[in-house]
């Protein structure tokens, strides 16, 4: 890829992005607009002064979804990431600074995991009822829980790319001096993996949690498209795509608008991780 | 070779065993049994008949017990009964499975192709701008929702054109090859568009990094053809990195075909597991899921041994570690 979009305009986009998001309360405001407000005489609204990018098949505004569904999609896409990356780094660590047995089962379960066609069974986790784990009903039916269950879920898919790196860079670091030095000092073995290994390996957990960002978005997405992430009348990208296929012939804005967000933000993720590893990585071939 | 092939199909089976082991479990864990189902649809039954009927079911044992003779069953080959179309499952799975490895298979062939001439192209050209624009567009494969690139093509070419439909691969044995392959078309370029942006970033990377190996620098002082150089030294040793790629991306193509089918009411494996999990049809739902896990296992064995094929080291690193 050419510099031609600069090296840190791929964060730009999304601290853009992530601030348009987190106005969306003051554009209500000056609206005057409720984004879950349901009006059947303003269906498929065109574009107005009360209504900028008009309204969607309940009559909701357009603008106001597409920001609460940007708070959504981000914060999943953040949260669940940040899951993902200490889940990956925890085995990597685990599997790298102890090889041997441990290392062999992790790196089997890892490349499992990979190897797994991982949308069927995230359909499933996510069609798992949670009443039947033990959860007590009233959270389990209570509105947000489907927040809460697509981070989990989409954490536990993505979580294998950044276990792989950080145990190939646990294998390189535990022969380094300052590795053996701390082990002749005495120090145990966590101290040694979380305290002098970890810092040293953080250059490649970040590339990987920015990659892994935009994977979990897209895994949001498309099962909140489905009917299986986030639950109406939480607005997010994935779930405001979920009539648009019977809807493309009648208002075909309606399928655009989320999807052109969805891929700006993954598209940026990716830049930016590939971005960061280029400026990190001298080796990496991927210019 | 033959060592090599032997342990990878039996850490295959144990995958398999293993994930058949989870799926039972957690389709236990989904809304509803059999038995509320039933109860639901015949409100005669008392909660006595609903005792005897979880007994007569064995719903009323531990589920390791369960598990077990539902493995048992399985490997005789019974797979129990669908409960949406009431026929045995095994049977409802075969013309489907062939549909979705139909799609699979040409949406590889076509993500291939392009993938890998792209890729090639691009590494033997760098920095010139047909290589960037070969890296736009495969960025943009990369981060499309794949259900949005299915949106995006339906409503060109079913809306605004009118030249291909929407949706609904007619199943009936009257329909002609040419209807069928109509209705192919918009499925298959979902899919391979969406694979083939990854497939061209990894086939430039490793040409790359070939190419800039010290016995290419070699094969050209001995007065080897440029052809020779690339194709012989260079593609046959990038070849050996991006097909470890691709076979690890074979669950991830099982995913995009799971969407494909679904937004194209193609009756394929995916759209199957998609529809009995939403219909609360639990032995179905939970064959399909093996099935789907068992197409790829089955490709990333594939892949394995064409890896050994093509890199003699590995078959003999296998046969001295054993591993």
């Amino acid at each position: 890829m050419p510099l031609l979009w600069g090296r840190l305009l791929p964060g730009g986009v999304l601290v853009l992005l992530a601030a348009l998001a987190l106005s969306a309360p003051i554009y209500e405001a000056a609206w005057g607009i409720d984004p879950n407000a349901v009006d059947l005489s303003q269906r498929y609204g065109q574009p107005s002064l009360t209504h900028p990018l008009g309204t969607d098949e309940l009559g909701r505004d357009l603008v106001a979804r597409l920001l609460r569904g940007g708070r959504v999609s981000l914060s999943v896409g953040l949260v669940a990431a940040l899951m993902a990356t200490a889940i990956g780094t925890m085995i990597g660590l685990l599997a790298g600074y102890f090889g041997g047995k441990l290392d062999a089962l992790l790196m089997r379960l890892t490349d499992s995991v990979i190897a797994l066609p991982l949308l069927p069974l995230l359909i499933v986790l996510a069609a798992v009822d949670l009443t039947k784990l033990g959860v007590p009903a009233a959270i389990a039916q209570s509105e947000d829980v489907s927040l809460y269950r697509i981070v989990i879920i989409t954490g536990l898919a993505s979580w294998t790319t950044v276990a792989r790196l950080v145990r190939g860079e646990t294998l390189a670091l535990r022969e380094r001096e300052f590795v053996l030095a701390a082990i002749g000092q005495g120090a145990g073995a966590f101290r040694v993996m979380f305290v002098h290994i970890f810092p040293n390996a953080l250059t490649p957990i970040i590339v990987a949690a920015t990659l892994s960002v935009g994977n979990v978005i897209l895994f949001e997405s498309v099962l909140s498209f489905l009917g299986l992430g986030i639950q109406p009348p939480i607005a997010s990208w994935g779930n405001m795509l979920t009539h648009a296929q019977e809807t493309i012939w009648s208002a075909p804005a309606l399928a655009i608008y989320p999807g052109v967000l969805i891929l700006i933000v993954v598209a940026n993720c990716n830049l930016l991780g590939d971005r960061l590893r280029d400026s990190l990585d001298p080796r990496s071939v991927g210019r | 070779m033959t060592r090599f092939a032997v342990t990878r199909a039996i850490e295959g089976l144990i995958v398999l065993l293993v994930m058949s082991f989870v799926v039972y479990g957690l389709i236990g864990l989904m809304p509803g049994d059999p038995i509320d189902l039933m109860i639901a649809s015949n409100p005669k039954l008392t909660s006595a008949d609903a005792q005897r009927l979880r007994a007569l079911y064995g719903l009323d044992r531990p589920i390791l017990e369960r598990y077990l003779n539902w493995l048992t069953a399985a490997l005789q080959g019974d797979f129990g009964y669908s409960r949406a179309f009431a026929r045995p499952v095994l049977e409802l799975i075969g013309p489907r499975l062939v549909n979705t490895l139909v799609l699979m298979v040409a949406s590889l062939t076509v993500a291939l192709i392009v993938g890998l001439a792209a890729g090639l192209y691009a590494a033997l050209h760098p920095r010139s701008l047909i290589d960037d624009l070969i890296g736009y567009l495969s960025f943009i494969s990369i981060s499309t929702p794949t259900f949005w690139l299915a949106l995006l093509l339906m409503m060109l070419f079913s809306v605004v054109l009118g030249v291909l439909p929407a949706s609904g691969m007619p199943v009936g044995a009257d329909t002609g090859l040419g209807e069928r392959l109509r209705h192919l078309i918009l499925p298959v370029a979902t899919l391979s568009l969406a694979s083939a942006g990854g497939y061209t970033r990894y086939m430039r990377a490793a040409m790359i990094e070939t190419l800039g190996q010290d016995f290419i620098r070699t094969a050209r002082a001995k007065g080897a053809s440029e052809m020779r150089v690339v194709l012989r030294h260079g593609l046959r040793n990038a070849l050996i990195p991006v097909i470890t790629v691709i076979a690890l991306d074979f669950g991830a193509l099982f995913s995009g075909a799971l969407i494909t089918e679904t937004m194209f009411a193609y009756p394929g494996m995916g759209k199957a597991i998609y529809d009995a999990i939403m219909a609360n049809d639990f032995n179905l739902a939970l064959v399909t899921l093996l099935f789907a896990t068992l197409t790829t296992l089955v490709g990333n064995f594939a892949a394995d041994l064409g890896y050994a094929w093509l890199d003699p080291r590995i078959s003999l690193a296998a046969g001295r570690a054993g591993t």
